[in-house]
């Protein structure tokens, strides 16, 4: 139990999707011109997330490593097939607000990601809570933004007017631009309330040594997993981690192997 | 040999031209423009060009109380005050104008690294800015107490203009752009003090009149061309902002290439795009390419090979 509070933490504040790992720019400076549609496409995702994580890790030890990528690509897809007919049916403005960018969940770096970092070489029950923190992560920054957006743009708040009618919006906001000033600023908030608690000694994250805790800028191969599951259970996972290493270079060797095999 | 040669460590030319000189000159190169604004605008105009002045100096104080670097001194928050209120139309709200102002200093120009780091230039985008978030308030032109289309809307429109008033300046525009002859002043002053030169402005209205020329359907009618060269933003823009030093590319080569680039775009938003301006676009995303412009057009160093690489037997 202890392990899915702290991958619901994980996901939702030290490595949140959208404004620490910066995934999923796609539909966050696209479709988050309300709350509601920030909301929307945050819980969507999630619900994807979750359920083809749960699947992915039960299927972990079936998936073939060399095909992994079209299976996971396969289950996500199915979810997200689901996901769309269920908001066609029950929440069809929702799912005209946000339009293209159901199918595109597929894609999704967010999802793609956490099955290839976690699901994939984790039990079912803490990647289903890994996808649900990240889920919950990923919605509350698109409601933030959408929020922010849809504040200063239109003068409303989930689609109620909250500013007095004398407030005149500020309709760069529900553009797109509007989209990239609210993220910078809030991601820049987000940093500074870091750095201040980092120089006060109460770092959010403690991660575990030769890591530079900065994953956009970090030359490390094949380190998914020691950066992803460093300070939970440093026992586990040391083992494992020194597995995943040489699952990546057995997978190079696979390759060779292939092509040695079609030369024959 | 008593007497040994101090030898210092370079530069040992030193030129005498300081930031803040600069600046002033361009402020006062601003003055006719500024004036003939106010004259024909009425009090509400000195208004508009206060509260900008006021929010970009305000802004940049704060910035640098806030940085504990001072650069209010270097008066380019004033310049950047004055440049945005004269492209703002007179009757705005004041409160939107100050907007524009916490935006040019703060957003375009202090996030970026302070004077001549802006990767645009600050009163253009802060206009830019204004122009997207407010299109109605940004686009209520009034000249003598009369709501009227500027000349550039009437001229699109297929109306008739009369280019003797708009180069005097007596139409509707924003407050510093209606009067050529006030501008041209302003750029002789600028010419004169070697502030700026006619590679970016030249090539810039050369290759305007050639495009529209060729492409605005009334071929090289001089009425035409005349009216779409005083009209707009078009002299404002290529003498005082396109030749921003710091959004300008340094190489010569490049800024024939700027200014060719600019003439085109504007031609493009003004005949083809939706509204009856373009240049404040046309400048801002010129101001975007200018690394790429610089990168293609850096002059070979002795000794090298063309393409910069070093010669190799």
């Amino acid at each position: 139990m202890n392990k899915a509070v702290e991958r619901l933490y994980n996901g939702f504040i030290k490595e949140n999707p959208t404004f620490v790992l910066m995934l999923g720019m796609c539909p966050t400076l696209a479709v988050t011109t309300s709350a509601v549609n920030g909301l929307g496409m945050g819980l969507t995702t999630m619900v994807v997330l979750a359920m083809s994580n749960l699947f992915i890790s039960l299927l972990r030890k079936i998936i073939p490593n060399r095909v992994r990528i079209p299976a996971f690509i396969v289950i996500i897809a199915s979810f997200v097939t689901i996901v769309q007919l269920l908001l066609e049916a029950y929440l069809p403005f929702l799912n005209k607000a946000l339009g293209m960018y159901i199918p595109l969940i597929v894609v999704n770096c967010i999802i793609l990601g956490r099955a290839e970092a976690y699901a994939y070489s984790n039990p079912p029950i803490p990647s289903l809570f890994d996808g649900i923190g990240m889920g919950l992560g990923f919605s509350f920054a698109l409601t933030c933004i959408g929020a922010v957006r849809e504040l200063l743009g239109a003068g409303k708040l989930f689609g109620a007017a909250v500013l007095p009618d004398s407030y005149v919006p500020i309709r760069i906001f529900t553009q797109a631009p509007g989209a990239f000033f609210v993220l910078a600023v809030l991601v820049a908030l987000q940093n500074f309330v870091k750095t201040k608690r980092k120089k006060a000694g109460k770092p959010y994250e403690k991660i575990g040594s030769g890591c530079s805790e900065d994953c956009m800028n970090c030359s490390e191969k094949g380190c998914t997993k020691r950066f992803y599951d460093a300070d939970a259970t440093e026992k586990e996972s040391k083992v494992p981690a020194i597995k995943t290493v040489e699952e990546k270079g057995s997978d190079e060797l696979d390759v060779l192997d292939l092509e040695e095999e079609e030369n024959k | 040999m008593s007497e040994l040669f101090k030898v210092s460590s370079n530069p040992h030319i030193r030129s005498k031209v300081t930031t803040n000189g600069i600046m002033l000159a361009v402020i006062i190169a601003l003055m006719p423009a500024t004036g003939f604004g106010i004259y024909n605008f009425g009090p509400r105009a000195l208004a508009v060009i206060m509260v900008t002045i006021g929010s970009t100096v305000l802004t940049e104080f704060l910035f640098g109380l806030y940085r504990k670097k001072m650069t209010i001194t270097d008066l380019s928050a004033v310049v950047t005050g004055l440049l945005l209120a004269l492209n703002l139309p007179v009757t705005i709200p004041l409160w939107m104008a100050a907007l524009g102002g916490v935006f040019a200093i703060l957003v375009v120009k202090m996030l970026f690294g302070g004077l001549g780091q802006n990767f645009m230039n600050p009163a253009l985008a802060a206009r830019c800015f204004l122009l997207i978030s407010f299109p109605t308030a940004m686009t209520a032109f009034e000249c003598d107490a009369y709501t009227g289309a500027t000349p550039l809307a009437a001229l699109k429109a297929g109306e008739q203009v009369n280019v003797m008033d708009m180069v005097i300046g007596r139409t509707a525009g924003t407050i510093g752009e209606t009067s050529v002859i006030a501008l041209i002043i302003g750029a002789c002053i600028l010419i004169l003090l070697g502030i700026i030169d006619l590679r970016i402005p030249g090539s810039y209205i050369v290759t305007f009149v050639l495009f529209v020329g060729l492409f605005g359907g009334r071929g090289f009618d001089p009425a035409y061309i005349s009216a779409q060269l005083a009209g707009g933003g078009l002299m404002l823009g290529a003498f005082f902002m396109a030749t921003d030093y710091v959004t300008r590319p340094i190489t010569v080569k490049g800024q024939y290439l700027f200014g060719i680039f600019l003439g085109i775009m504007t031609g493009i938003f003004r005949l083809f795009g939706p509204g009856a301006e373009g240049v404040s676009y046309a400048i801002i995303l010129g101001n975007l390419l200018v690394p790429l412009i610089e990168r293609i057009t850096k002059p070979t160093a002795f000794g090298y090979e063309k393409g910069g690489r070093h010669h190799e037997k």
